[in-house]
């Protein structure tokens, strides 16, 4: 199964980044042959739409789980649409939120807010 | 009328270069946020809605070839299970997706906008554009706006921009015979007067700059006209009298005999400088 992450940087002893259309990269993680790589995240310099641009990558790379902490309304109906789940993250690293997810710890994500439009979330 | 931030005293130099020429046209073109009618408070004697054109994708036709959803810059389609998702608040009616599906499957369809408000204050002619709440581009707004100025050709055609120098500020100054730029005097203002000064050139416009919130001490602003040549039309003072007057929704020009002195100089030296700059290139 893969599994995505949005990330700052590129080690899994790193933490989820807290932006999903706006994270620098994303981790894809298979959790059979336990290989992780990694994906610049073209959206971040998308003027808008950058959540449903994100979406689409993972949604395009056949990822069947996304752990992070907070996701758009538009990126989550792309990624509903798309049969992907959307598990809330935990803090801490990204393989500590691997290991919590393949152990059935984490949450579904319920709650997808409105766009930023450029502002940051307070 | 333009400016690289809000706040800078964009509509405070329009209203009052219109009230100063007595019988102009002031044209609101800040359609998400307009307020020049609260200084000129027009009654409205028409108002007319404002559509754009929105992608009507047609299933039966889609065979997924997903040329439509690459094209998109905006964002504005998805492509899950094979077929193309568009999001409405994100389109921002390029009509590109049209254009290029190969299999004729994408059509338009009447999206409502905003809404056009005109009417008279005084001997001044005011059109307001407003924007609906949530849409992603004011554009359609401002071009309906503005092909309301093309009838005007006696009077003078005051534009209040939108701040910044993007998209909408760029469909506002489009046919502008002349740009004022009206800058505050602050490190913060000098580097956003320095984008819409870049800005305007890429446009060939014609241009001066006001300094308004002027002091006795230093200006950054002026400091930077100086540097690059930029012509000083004219200075408002950082005045609590002028600020009242403002707060209050007041035009200075039609309240108080200094501002009426200060923006007709204004407007003269404006209208000066325009035909100088028409004269000397008769090609623009």
């Amino acid at each position: 199964m893969k599994i995505a992450i949005p990330m700052n940087e590129q080690s899994l002893d790193t933490d989820v980044c807290p932006s999903f259309g706006r994270a620098p990269y994303f981790l894809f993680y298979d959790s059979v042959t336990k290989e992780a790589n990694y994906l610049d995240n073209a959206a971040v310099a998308s003027q808008g739409g950058a959540g449903i641009r994100a979406a689409q990558v993972i949604a395009d790379h056949g990822v069947k789980a996304l752990i992070a902490p907070r996701c758009g309304e538009n990126a989550a109906e792309v990624l509903s649409k798309a049969e992907v789940f959307v598990y809330h993250s935990i803090s801490g690293t990204a393989r500590q939120n691997i290991e919590a997810h393949l152990n059935n710890q984490l949450p579904l994500l319920k709650e997808f807010h409105a766009g930023f439009h450029g502002h940051e979330a307070k | 009328m333009l400016s690289g931030k809000g706040g800078t005293g964009k509509t405070l130099v329009s209203v009052n270069l219109a009230a100063a020429a007595e019988a102009a046209v002031y044209f609101d073109c800040d359609v998400e946020e307009p307020n020049g009618y609260l200084f000129f408070k027009p009654e409205i004697t028409s108002e007319e809605t404002v559509s754009a054109k929105i992608p009507m994708i047609d299933y039966d036709r889609c065979n997924g070839c997903r040329k439509c959803v690459d094209f998109c810059k905006f964002n504005a389609l998805a492509f899950i299970k094979n077929k193309p998702v568009l999001f409405k608040d994100i389109c921002h009616s390029c009509g590109g997706c049209v254009l290029f599906c190969p299999q004729k499957a994408i059509g338009e369809e009447e999206k409502n906008v905003g809404v056009i408000q005109s009417g008279m204050s005084g001997q001044v002619r005011v059109h307001t554009g407003c924007m609906n709440a949530g849409e992603a581009s004011g554009i359609p707004i401002i071009k309906e706006l503005l092909k309301k100025s093309a009838t005007e050709t006696t009077l003078p055609v005051f534009i209040d921009c939108p701040p910044g120098s993007a998209c909408s500020v760029m469909e506002s100054i489009k046919d502008a015979d002349y740009c004022i730029l009206v800058a505050e005097p602050t490190v913060f203002g000098v580097h956003n007067l320095n984008m819409v000064c870049d800005l305007v050139k890429v446009f060939h416009k014609p241009h001066g700059v006001v300094l308004n919130k002027c002091l006795e001490v230093e200006n950054p602003a002026e400091e930077y006209c100086k540097e690059h040549h930029v012509t000083i039309l004219g200075r408002i003072p950082f005045d609590s009298k002028l600020g009242s007057l403002s707060s209050n929704a007041k035009i200075a020009v039609r309240e108080n005999d200094r501002y009426r002195e200060l923006f007709t100089v204004l407007l003269h030296t404006v209208i000066e400088e325009a035909s100088r700059e028409a004269a000397a290139h008769p090609q623009r």
